[in-house]
C-alpha cells in the first residue's frame, strides 16, 4: 500500500482532536473523579457463587448484623447467581463470622467461596506515590536514551506525545468509570513502553531521511517518513490489537478490565507516534530556524 | 547451493520441532529426563487458587526481629501441611506468605497472624515457665568434655523465670521438658542438672543451623513482634484453574490469528515470521522455567502483549524489504538491506520498552514486578529470535530459489 498523507499540514486538527478528548477527560476526573479500587482506596472485597438467584438485601442484612453498615452489594455472573460484597476494611474475626454466617445461610460449601480480598489504605498510598515515582524515573531515561542515540529535539517531543497518551489514559479511566486498581499501574506504563517504541520507529526513518533529504523542509522529510512507515504502524498495531481483544472477549475477568483500557491505549499510542510527535518535532525544528533568522536579525 | 540450502532450512525445523516436543512433553532416557516445561512453571495464585497475605511488623523492628518472626510463621505454615508456600520478607518490616490450595482461608490467616506462644512444659503437663519469662536465647557453639565442638542454644531466664526454672529441674531431674510453641513440641531436652542461675543450655542439635532456629523460636516467643496483616487476598480453587483455562484460550486464538494475519500479508516471509513466533513462544517458555518465574495473570498479559511487540519486529523488516523490492532492487540484497535497516529500528525501539520494563519492576509492587518479568523476557526473547532465527530461515529460503516472484515476497 502506498499512502500519501498531508499530516503535517493539519496538524492543528489532530491537537484539536486530542486536546477534546483530554479536556473531557480533565473535567471527568475533577468533577466525577476516579473509581478508586481496593488497590487504592483499601477495604475487603468477597465474592461467592450462591448457585441460584438471590436479594442482594439478604446479604446486607447479613453485614449489618455483624456492625458492617457501608457496603456495596452486587449480584454479579452473566447469570446473576455470584455474588460481590465490597465493605470498608474488616478485621480477621468479623470477616470469618460473615463468611460463616453467608455459608450456612445459602446452604454453601468451600468450593463457593470464589475469592477475598482485603487491603489496608496505607498500601494505597504507596502505590500511587510509587507509580508517579516510576514514571518520572521511566521518562529520564528514556528522554536520555532518545537525546543519545537521535537528538534532544525528539527527545522532548517523544516525551511529550507520552503525557498525551497517559492523559489519554486517565481520561479513558475517568470516561469509562473503569476500576484503578493495580494493573492500571501496569496498563499505563505498558502503553508508555508501547508508544515509544512507536515513535521511534518513525524518528528512526525521520533520521535517515534527514540524510537523503538534504533540500526538504522539515515538514516535507516528516510527511514523507511518516508515510513510508504507515503500512508497518497499522500492521503492528493490529497485531497487538489481535492479542487485546481476544484477552478482552476470552480472558479471564480480571484481565478483561486490563484490556480494555491497554486497547485504548495502544490505538493512542499509534496515534500520538504519528499525529502528535512527530508534528511537535516539525514545530520545534521550524522554531530553531525562526529563532537563528532572529538572531541573525538581530544582529545586523 | 539450493539443496544445501534446504537441508539447514529442514534441519532448523526439525530441531525446533524436537525441543519442543521436548519441552511440552518431556523426555525420559535412562537416568536423565527433562520434565515439560508445564510442571516447572510456577504458577501464580490468581492461576491455582490460594491465600495471599502481607504482614506488617508495628513499630521499630530491627532485622533480627523479623527474622525471629519468619521463622515462627515459617513454623506455623509447616503446621498447616501446605504444599509449596513462600514465605518471603518485603521491605523491612513486612512478610510476604503465599499459601497455594487453602480450602478455608479465614482460619488460616487467623493462625498465621495471631501472637506466638511460646511454653516449657513438665513431664506432669503443668506449664513450668512462658515466652514472657526467657530474656535471650542464643545458638552458640560449646566444647564438650571430648574437645567436640557442639551446637547449642542458650537460655537466659528473668528472676521470676529463675525461681520457676530452679524448682523445675530439681522436680524433674533426668525427666524431660517440653518447649511448646503454638501447642506443638519443638524441643523435649531432659535435665541433666538443677539449674538455679538462670542460665541453662539446651544441647543434643544435629547442626548449628537447629540450634538457630530452635533459638530463632524461642526469642519469637519471648519477644513477640506485634504482627499486623495489611493486605490480604484469596482465590478460590475454582476460580484459579477457570482464569488460567481462559488465558490459555486466548492465548492461542490470538497467536493463530497473529500468525494468520501474517501470512495474509506477507506471503512466504510471513510464514518465516509464524515459524519463528512459535520458536519465540518455545523460548519464552523455557526462560520461564529456567528463572523459575511465578507466572501471575497480569504476567499472562504481558507475555501475550509480547507476541504482538514480536511481531513487530518481522513486520519492521519485511516492510523494509519490501520498499526496497519495489525500488527494483534484488530479492537477496532486499533482504540484507531490511535486516540492516530493520535491526537498528528494533534495537533503538524496544531499548525504550525495556527501559520501562526494568523501571517497572524494580519500582513496581506485587503483580507488577510479574508483568514486567514477562515482558523483559519477552522484548529480549524477541529481538534474538528476530536477528538469528528470522534472518537465518528467510536467508536459506531466498539461497532455496523457490520463486523469483517478487509477489510471494509480499511486494
Amino acid at each position: 500500500m502506498k499512502w500519501n498523507l498531508d499530516v503535517i499540514g493539519k496538524t492543528k486538527i489532530w491537537f484539536a482532536i486530542s486536546g477534546i478528548i483530554i479536556l473531557a477527560g480533565l473535567i471527568a476526573m475533577f468533577t466525577v473523579g476516579f473509581n478508586w479500587g481496593l488497590d487504592f482506596t483499601g477495604g475487603t472485597v468477597m465474592e461467592f457463587n450462591i448457585g441460584k438467584p438471590f436479594q442482594t438485601s439478604e446479604i446486607t442484612n447479613i453485614l449489618i448484623s455483624h456492625g458492617v453498615k457501608d457496603s456495596q452489594v452486587k449480584a454479579i455472573g452473566s447469570e446473576k447467581k455470584q455474588v460481590s460484597i465490597a465493605t470498608k476494611s474488616l478485621d480477621d474475626k468479623t470477616r470469618a463470622e460473615i463468611v460463616n454466617d453467608i455459608k450456612s445461610k445459602f446452604n454453601l460449601n468451600d468450593k463457593d467461596y470464589l475469592s477475598s480480598q482485603n487491603v489496608g489504605p496505607s498500601i494505597g498510598q504507596e502505590m500511587k506515590f510509587g507509580t508517579v515515582l516510576a514514571l518520572l524515573v521511566a521518562s529520564a531515561l528514556m528522554l536520555i536514551y532518545i537525546g543519545f542515540r537521535f537528538n534532544f529535539e525528539m527527545g522532548i517531543a517523544a516525551i511529550m506525545a507520552l503525557v498525551h497518551d497517559i492523559l489519554i489514559m486517565l481520561s479513558t479511566y475517568a470516561l469509562l468509570r473503569i476500576v484503578v486498581n493495580t494493573p492500571f499501574v501496569a496498563a499505563i506504563l505498558t502503553v508508555f513502553g508501547y508508544s515509544i517504541t512507536d515513535t521511534v520507529v518513525i524518528f528512526d526513518r525521520i533520521r535517515d531521511n534527514l540524510r537523503i533529504m538534504r533540500k526538504a523542509s522539515y515538514a516535507e522529510i516528516a510527511n514523507v517518513s511518516i508515510n513510508k512507515t504507515m503500512t508497518r504502524s497499522i500492521n503492528t498495531i493490529m497485531t497487538v490489537l489481535i492479542m487485546l481483544v481476544l484477552m478482552y472477549f476470552f480472558g479471564p475477568a480480571s484481565i478483561k478490565e486490563f484490556a480494555l483500557p491497554l486497547t485504548i491505549g495502544v490505538i493512542s499510542g499509534g496515534y500520538s507516534s504519528i499525529f502528535i510527535a512527530t508534528p511537535l518535532w516539525v514545530i520545534f525544528k521550524n522554531k530553531e530556524i525562526k529563532n537563528r533568522a532572529g538572531n541573525k536579525a538581530a544582529k545586523a | 547451493m539450493r539443496s544445501k540450502s534446504a537441508v539447514k532450512f529442514i534441519s532448523v525445523i526439525i530441531i525446533a520441532a524436537v525441543i519442543a516436543y521436548i519441552a511440552f512433553f518431556g523426555i525420559k532416557a535412562g537416568n536423565y529426563s527433562i520434565s515439560p516445561v508445564q510442571d516447572n512453571i510456577r504458577l501464580g495464585l490468581d492461576l491455582r487458587g490460594g491465600v495471599y497475605v502481607l504482614m506488617q511488623a508495628e513499630g521499630n523492628v530491627t532485622s533480627d526481629a523479623m527474622s525471629r518472626a519468619i521463622a515462627i510463621i515459617r513454623n506455623r505454615v509447616d503446621s498447616l501441611g501446605v504444599t509449596q508456600p513462600l514465605i518471603v520478607k518485603q521491605g523491612s518490616n513486612r512478610i510476604r506468605i503465599e499459601l497455594p490450595g487453602i480450602n478455608n482461608p479465614d482460619q488460616a490467616i487467623k493462625f498465621l497472624g495471631q501472637t506466638a506462644q511460646l511454653k516449657f512444659v513438665g513431664p506432669d503437663g503443668k506449664v513450668i515457665l512462658t515466652g514472657a519469662d526467657v530474656k535471650d536465647s542464643k545458638a552458640i557453639y560449646e566444647t564438650d568434655q571430648t574437645g567436640v565442638q557442639q551446637p547449642v542454644v542458650t537460655l537466659v531466664l528473668n528472676d521470676k523465670g529463675t525461681k520457676a526454672f530452679a524448682d523445675a529441674t530439681q522436680k524433674f531431674l533426668g525427666q524431660p521438658i517440653k518447649i511448646m510453641l503454638d501447642d506443638k513440641v519443638i524441643s523435649s531436652p531432659n535435665v541433666r542438672d538443677v539449674i538455679t542461675n538462670g542460665n541453662a543450655v539446651i544441647n543434643g542439635m544435629q547442626n548449628f543451623d537447629e540450634a538457630k532456629n530452635l533459638a530463632n523460636l524461642i526469642r519469637a516467643g519471648s519477644l513477640p513482634v506485634t504482627l499486623k496483616q495489611v493486605e490480604y487476598s484469596s482465590v478460590g480453587a475454582t476460580l484459579g484453574p477457570s482464569a488460567l483455562k481462559a488465558s490459555e484460550e486466548a492465548g492461542l486464538y490470538g497467536v493463530i490469528l497473529v500468525m494468520l494475519f501474517m501470512i495474509a500479508f506477507y506471503r512466504l516471509p510471513g510464514v518465516i515470521a509464524d515459524i519463528s513466533l512459535g520458536i519465540y513462544i518455545l523460548i519464552n517458555f523455557i526462560l520461564f522455567a529456567l528463572l523459575h518465574v511465578t507466572l501471575d495473570l497480569p504476567g499472562i498479559a504481558g507475555m501475550l502483549l509480547s507476541i504482538g511487540i514480536a511481531a513487530d519486529a518481522s513486520i519492521l523488516v519485511f516492510e523494509r524489504m519490501k520498499e526496497e523490492l519495489r525500488a527494483g532492487k534484488s530479492i537477496r540484497a532486499s533482504l540484507d538491506y531490511g535486516f540492516k535497516k530493520g535491526f537498528v529500528t528494533v534495537f533503538d525501539s524496544n531499548i525504550n520498552t525495556l527501559i520501562a520494563a526494568f523501571v517497572l519492576f524494580f519500582m513496581g509492587a506485587g503483580t507488577v514486578k510479574g508483568f514486567a518479568l514477562t515482558l523483559i523476557i519477552g522484548v529480549i526473547a524477541s529481538m534474538f529470535t528476530a536477528m538469528t532465527v528470522s534472518r537465518f530461515l528467510l536467508k536459506t529460503l531466498v539461497e532455496m530459489n523457490l520463486t523469483d516472484n517478487k509477489k510471494a515476497y509480499g511486494a
